[in-house]
């Protein structure tokens, strides 16, 4: 029983051991029991895990639903697919383009010099830091304009919607500086190191279980400090913590930054392990998907969020191979289904069942044991 | 004179001719945003499934115009305002349902109704495409219909057009008429704005909630309707509309019915007027993002009533 | 018009209208230090309105709102609260999906930067305060508990203790006893008096309709009838008023 007054503790020892269980399977089990191929589709999906758990904390805890994640998600791996892009890119390889140095995809629609918001992505250092920093500033835009307004709810939701759309009309439409419709592909090395061989298959998938588990202990920090029962609060009575002093629109603000931040890298490990960014990654159909992993997994949980993720992925992947046109009725259900019938999701399914069955189970075997050690003494 | 090479009776006759262009999308989208109007503005229900009951209309109405020719081809000549009645009765029944044994369940929670709507229009593309294939489906329009009327010299306008226009017109002032001066629209807005109330006063809300939520639906078949007009339909087509028309009816005031006609007929306006000079992505770009500056200056959109907060 | 500068709160020629209507009209209200004013009148009077507006819910169409010197009518909702304006809501407006320790954390004036929050760490200064707060409210042994489950009477006075929490100079306190019973409003006038006891600079500013308990705490008493006062001073004065006794009070 936690006593209320004491702090509460970054985490408990329940938590601890769920943690520990989530980077045994990613880092010990997995890789195991699957071949690279399989290994770097889950990676693949932990990928899309990122902005899940972002959402997690923002809409959660904070209430604020975002249908527009996937901008996030993208503008991180667009980053990152621009600093690839140019590296392959060098004078040499290219020498029988038309206009030598530049991408591909610029050369065929009659482009003949790097553009100026190219220009900083041949550094690594920029790039890194660009990865986590536009998708921030371009959350903080957003969210300043819409929390100051008080605008939440569902017109935020539908205006984030409206800002995915937007991103992905202009990312298609300008397809001379952004590669179009097919996104910019065919991305080889990072600093010299092919990403396309198995083993650099391996590494980036630990990488990017790695920044996961960074992700999910920023998050479990921010949900167990006072914020987080600030947000928690704000959701239920907004007008009562602006009315002790809060103010209430900062505290959105930082939260759906964070959240952006969080899909950012997500999007930014996606290029590197997949090899390619497309507009099929930013607008509105993908940010739904991403709210659809979240509540799959119950929205107030982090680990669900990263369940969630991974189980609707999978069943994705088996039922287009196995019934391609069943999956989108499936997805659809999905949807229907979690919102009539399990709004807690995975987490809600776990604590009411699986929990309470594996605490008796734990008993059961903590009994006999008991009975054995006497038995033993006693022979 | 001339401007970028056109002179000026040809700009004339060219913003004209782009004017009504934007007329036809104004129709469409007036259509659209009115069934949505209803629906998220004096229900607060957010229906992400709207773009598909559009689409399911205009999938009746290509039916429609198969069997008339396949089995009565002499009807051929009037067989599109028996589509138009069809699409209304059956994108109602299917609105019907989808309040019964979804919205109904929700009420009390919009962004779940949202998820759960959206999951409703996956599954309705999927059954598009599984009976009338992935690819797009076109309808045939009777004589009459076909061709242009020249206003002037320079000037043409297309029959279709100047039909789906009329039919926008008609239905709208039908849809004023019944919310504003039936016993069933009083009742309506009465139910919306206080609901305790009104079922204290012996109106049976969930019927009226029902009937609303389907009659909504049944517009927007008729919008399908009027869509196959002006293009071919796909499974997908439903996913074209439906973010401008959320945007219109917020923009236009969610509580008010005539902003929603105004928003409609600036938004077309300006985007079809943009897609003159610009490229038609970056003409949608540009309205959309002005529409949601607007929306940041005046969160209310352009019609509101100042009430205390 | 008095040009005394040293009340707490100067309230000048206050108006709000909402589309034409004038729910307050060219309000001059003064409130003293260590004062409980009781603001009574009929429903509609426009009684919490005037709290919306020296609060920043709503913002005025004209006049002043002076407080401790500040002009409140520029300053946005979580600015007034810094400057140390509490405001109690008609309805108990706590956090119910948090424990009565944590309503109360909350409402302590550390922490509320979005950077404070995330670096908050609950030391023996918070806790001593919560608890002596938690005496103050008749729940000090209610810690643990989440607050939805609490009786309406304890949600009121865990409501007031998160004002206390942070030590207002001007609390205002919107039908404090409503839904309470004759012995929990025992206890609330008991409560509001020994605020005022132990701060003598402290001020509250209470609307309420139950007139024995309007009697047990005012110092002095202001009648609003369509947003304009009818009649002010004390309590006995007051009620001895014609025009008050026919508009609010009856015969």
């Amino acid at each position: 029983m936690m006593e209320s007054s004491q702090n509460i503790p970054f985490m408990t020892r329940k938590e601890l051991i769920s943690f520990a269980v989530l980077a045994a399977l990613l880092f010990l089990v997995l890789p195991s029991a699957l071949d690279v191929f399989r290994l770097s589709l889950v990676g693949k999906y932990l990928t899309y895990a990122f902005a899940a758990v972002g959402l997690v904390l923002c809409w959660g805890y904070g209430g604020i639903l975002s249908l527009g994640q996937g901008v996030f998600f993208g503008l991180g791996g667009y980053c990152m697919a621009m600093f690839l892009k140019l590296e392959s890119s060098d004078p040499i390889s290219t020498k029988i383009q038309s206009t030598p140095g530049i991408p591909d995809f610029m050369d065929w629609n009659q482009i003949t010099s790097l553009p100026f918001f190219w220009q900083p992505f041949h550094s690594f250092g920029f790039t890194l830091f660009a990865i986590v920093a536009v998708p921030t500033i371009f959350a903080f835009i957003i969210g300043v304009a819409m929390f100051k307004r008080r605008m939440g709810g569902v017109y935020f939701a539908i205006i984030t919607q409206a800002v995915a759309a937007i991103l992905t009309i202009l990312i298609i439409g300008q397809q001379g500086y952004t590669g179009g419709v097919n996104g910019i592909t065919d991305l080889r090395t990072l600093k010299g190191w092919d990403i396309r061989s198995n083993e650099a298959k391996v590494v980036l998938y630990y990488v990017n279980g790695g920044l996961l588990m960074v992700a999910l202990f920023v998050s479990q920090y921010v949900r167990t400090s006072k914020l987080g029962r600030i947000l928690v609060a704000m959701r239920d009575r907004e007008d009562r913590v602006r009315f002790s002093g809060y103010d209430v629109d900062a505290f959105k603000i930082f939260v759906f930054c964070l959240a952006a931040a969080i899909s950012a890298v997500g999007g930014a490990m996606f290029t590197l392990q997949v090899g390619f960014m497309s507009p099929s990654f930013v607008g509105i159909v993908p940010s739904i998907d991403m709210v659809i992993f979240c509540v799959v997994g119950g929205r107030l949980s982090l680990l669900g969020a990263v369940y969630g993720t991974l189980l609707v992925n999978w069943a994705k992947t088996s039922f287009s191979e196995a019934f391609p046109s069943l999956w989108l009725f499936g997805l659809g259900g999905l949807f229907i289904a979690v919102v009539l019938v399990f709004p807690d999701g995975l987490a809600g399914l776990y604590n009411s069942h699986a929990e309470p069955a594996l605490q008796r189970g734990l008993v059961g075997l903590r009994a006999t044991a008991k009975s054995l050690m006497r038995r033993l003494k006693t022979a | 004179m001339t401007i970028a090479g056109y002179s000026i009776g040809d700009l004339a006759s060219v913003l004209a001719m782009q004017g009504f262009a934007g007329l036809i999308l104004f129709s469409v989208f007036t259509l659209m945003a009115l069934g949505l109007a209803i629906i998220f503005g004096q229900m607060g229900v957010v229906n992400m499934a709207h773009g598909e009951f559009m689409a399911a209309g205009a999938y009746t109405t290509y039916l429609c115009c198969h069997l008339v020719q396949k089995f009565a081809p002499f009807l051929f000549g009037i067989y599109f305002f028996f589509a138009m009645a069809l699409a209304f009765v059956v994108c109602g029944a299917l609105g019907y349902a989808t309040e019964v044994y979804m919205v109904r369940r929700l009420y009390k929670r919009p962004l779940d109704t949202l998820l759960a709507t959206w999951g409703l229009s996956l599954v309705m593309q999927q059954c598009f495409r599984s009976l009338f294939g992935a690819r797009e489906v076109g309808v045939s329009l009777p004589g009459w219909l076909m061709g242009s009327f020249n206003l002037t010299d320079t000037i043409q306008v297309p029959i279709n057009g100047l039909f789906v226009m009329t039919l926008t017109m008609a239905i709208t002032g039908a849809v004023f008429l019944l919310l504003f001066r039936s016993r069933w629209g009083c009742q309506m807005r009465a139910v919306t704005q206080n609901r305790p109330m009104s079922g204290a006063a012996g109106i049976n809300t969930d019927r009226i909630d029902r009937y609303t939520f389907a009659f909504a639906c049944g517009i927007a078949g008729i919008a399908g309707s009027a869509f196959t007009m002006i293009g071919s339909t796909s499974p997908t087509s439903g996913q074209l509309y439906i973010v401008d028309t959320f945007l219109v009816v917020v923009f236009g005031g969610a509580q008010s019915l005539l902003g929603t006609v105004a928003s409609a007929f600036s938004i077309s306006q300006v985007q079809s007027s943009l897609e003159f000079f610009l490229s038609g992505s970056m003409a949608k770009v540009i309205t959309l993002l002005v529409v949601i500056g607007i929306l940041m200056l005046r969160p209310q959109g352009l019609f509101v009533l100042k009430v205390r907060r | 018009m008095p040009s005394r500068t040293d009340f707490l709160l100067s309230i000048e020629d206050l108006t709000v209208s909402f589309d034409g209507f004038k729910a307050v009209e060219d309000l001059n209200l003064y409130v003293d230090h260590g004062e409980i004013r009781v603001i009574i009148g009929p429903n509609g009077a426009g009684k919490t309105t005037v709290l919306d507006l020296i609060c920043g819910r709503t913002k005025a169409t004209a006049g002043s709102i002076r407080f401790k010197d500040e002009e409140l009518t520029q300053m946005r909702e979580h600015e007034i609260v810094r400057a140390g304006v509490g405001r109690k809501f008609q309805n108990p407006s706590v956090y119910d999906n948090l424990s009565v320790f944590e309503n109360l954390e909350i409402s302590y004036p550390k922490g509320r930067t979005v950077f404070g929050a995330l670096t908050f760490r609950r030391d023996k200064a918070v806790k001593d305060k919560v608890e002596e707060v938690a005496e103050t409210i008749f729940l000090a042994d209610h810690l643990d508990t989440k607050a939805d489950i609490l009786s309406h009477g304890q949600r009121q006075w865990l409501e007031i203790g998160m004002l206390l929490m942070q030590d207002f100079d001007l609390m205002m306190l919107d039908e404090p006893v409503a839904g309470m019973s004759v012995r929990e409003r025992e206890k609330t006038a008991e409560l509001l008096n020994r605020i005022i006891a132990k701060r003598k600079d402290r001020s509250l500013l209470v609307i309420e309709h139950d007139m024995k308990f309007v009697e047990n705490i005012a110092h002095s008493v202001t009648v609003l009838h369509q947003g304009k006062i009818l009649a002010e001073g004390s309590m006995a004065k007051v009620q001895a008023d014609p025009q008050v006794i026919e508009v609010y009070l009856g015969h």
